[in-house]
């Protein structure tokens, strides 16, 4: 494969309502961030995706609504409906399809619309629909198999929430840095048993862009480049009962492939920091048994044996993660921004000290229909 | 100086309509509750497995499937979720009450899962793997829709069985 690399990159501050700002201004401003942030100008980007979701926007074809706040005038612009990873790996695609380089933006405001009325819409409307599922309860049900499976227990899954939401105390974008007890997440009230109201991401607004390109545009830019080692997507069923929810095949799938292609053996021992897209406290450990961090069943114990903490051997999203912000679409593409800070070594507060290799992990589709798997590295 | 004053447009409370088309297999999936009070699901020739609700084609195998195999009102919870959010249900624009226990649930003879709500919201009394039974409305109050299934009940295991 040519080299790309990820050269640029901005995201908004997450909150629940950006009352003072429509999409429109945040696409504008991240754009311009990202631009700033890899000494580029609009001259030097050769394409745009934009990342968005109709019902979320409220309007059809929501992506020609944001195209000249994303520089997009007099270029070519694509769209993405899924989460920003799949939009960068379409970017990916384009540049090494001949572009030098591609801006990708991603959105959203759930405070706008009603996310749990657009995420049951997501469903079949005439077997699950009708029964209310949604992203809360299917997540409730993965998690209920999961732990039912392993034995992995409702504490281990609340040291996530602990673990992140502290985490998130060092990232000054979080949407909830909070400072709280396995006890405190415990009694928070039952959402969709077994998950809690602090097992649960929040909704939040915000945006994010990012710059890939070529090795010419990556020698142009200031910043370090990021390069890209692997990346690979897959997905599965959707009907949720052809899957089964405890194993996430395609997570298995789309990891051994970016791995192979990145030339990693030993996951566990290669990686050395992971951003993972942890919607639901559980989620973070069924994601680490999918990336081959771990054997099946294990990833409730990483928490509690301090392996995913912030001084660990294998720290997982030392910003906060998901759990602490969580602007649908756009959650993916900050996991892979995070992983090109942790590379570059400008990640403030929560950079973790010589990471050489960062995994970035997205998914989209109820309890994890699709993954896309991203392998960063510094050379 | 003072916060400029920031207005918002509230959209009108008004749904858009669909007319879904179920399909030939699924209109027979909700004729089949309707006359015999059982449910039918599909196999695939290559694979062998059985799917429910029946579908046109075998994602695994790519191949189109025409077999339909009648399947008992019973079956086994894999897994479920007690939920204590309200949920506006589409279908009659009426608030769920809560809590309500949705199901994950393998009918006898199907290999992937089917899913609909358990009567059952004490988390005490109902576990993963306990035996279940549709329980269907009265047949001249069906109409053709998940809901003609009213939940599925727990199989109360007898002593000494
Ligand atoms: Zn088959």
């Amino acid at each position: 494969m040519e080299k790309i690399a990820i050269v640029g990159a901005a995201q908004t501050k997450y909150e629940s309502r950006k009352a003072d700002q429509t999409f429109y201004d945040m696409v504008f401003d991240v754009t311009t961030a990202a631009l700033e942030d890899a000494g580029l100008t609009l001259a030097d980007i050769d394409n745009i995706i934009t990342v968005s979701n109709d019902f979320l926007d409220g309007r059809t074809i929501s992506s020609m609504a944001v195209g000249e706040a994303a520089g997009a005038h007099d270029k070519n612009i694509s769209t993405v409906e899924g989460d920003g990873t799949f939009g960068a790996f379409y970017g990916a695609m384009r540049v090494l399809g001949g572009f030098r380089s591609t801006l990708v933006v991603a959105h959203s405001k759930g405070s706008e619309g009603n996310p749990q009325f657009i995420s049951n819409a997501m469903f079949d409307p005439i077997y699950h629909r009708p029964l209310g599922l949604d992203t809360t309860s299917a997540a409730a049900l993965q998690a209920n198999a999961y732990l039912t499976r392993y034995g992995i227990t409702e504490e281990q899954c609340a040291q996530v929430a602990v673990k992140n939401h502290g985490n998130a105390r060092h990232n000054p974008l979080a949407h909830q840095p909070l400072e709280i007890s396995v006890e405190e997440v415990l009694r928070s009230p039952k959402v969709a048993d077994p998950l809690k109201l602090l097992d649960c991401s929040p909704v939040s607004d915000g945006a994010a862009a990012l710059i890939i390109g070529n090795e010419e545009i990556a020698r142009k830019a200031k910043t370090k480049p990021a390069w890209v080692k692997g990346v690979a997507h897959c997905a599965e069923e959707y009907f949720l009962g052809d899957r089964d929810l405890a194993n996430p095949k395609a997570l298995r799938d789309a990891a051994k492939r970016a791995y192979q292609m990145a030339g990693i053996r030993d996951p566990r021992r290669e990686i050395d920091v992971a951003e993972v897209y942890d919607a639901f406290s559980y989620m973070e450990p069924l994601w680490l048994e999918g990336l081959g961090l771990c054997d099946p069943g294990q990833g409730g114990q990483l928490t509690e044996s301090g392996l995913t903490a912030m001084n660990g051997a294998l720290p997982v999203n030392p910003s906060g993660g998901v759990l602490s912000a969580h602007a649908l679409l756009v959650a993916g593409l900050a996991r892979l921004i995070e992983a090109s800070l942790q590379i570059r070594g400008e990640a403030g507060a929560h950079q973790i000290p010589g990471v050489k290799t960062a995994l970035a992990h997205g998914t989209h589709g109820p309890c994890g229909q699709s993954h896309c798997i991203w392998i960063l590295g510094e050379s | 100086m003072s916060a400029p004053e920031l207005l918002t447009m509230t959209s009108p409370d008004v749904g858009m309509p669909y007319e879904w088309s179920i399909g030939i297999y699924g209109s027979k999936f909700f004729q089949e509750i309707r006359a015999h009070q059982r449910f039918v699901g599909i196999r695939c020739p290559q694979c062998g497995k059985v799917r429910v609700p029946p579908r046109r084609v075998c994602g695994t195998c790519f191949r189109e499937l025409d077999e339909l195999v009648p399947l008992p009102p019973t079956g086994t919870i894999i897994a479920f979720t007690i939920v204590n959010y309200p949920f506006i249900d589409p279908a009659t624009g009426l608030e769920r009450p809560v809590p309500y226990t949705y199901g994950y649930i393998q009918l006898d003879g199907a290999d992937n899962i089917f899913s609909h709500i358990i009567n059952e919201t004490d988390e005490t009394r109902i576990k993963v793997g306990m035996r279940v039974r549709a329980v269907f409305k009265p047949a001249a109050e069906m109409q053709g829709n998940i809901q003609d299934i009213r939940h599925f009940e727990i199989i109360e295991v007898k002593h000494g069985e």
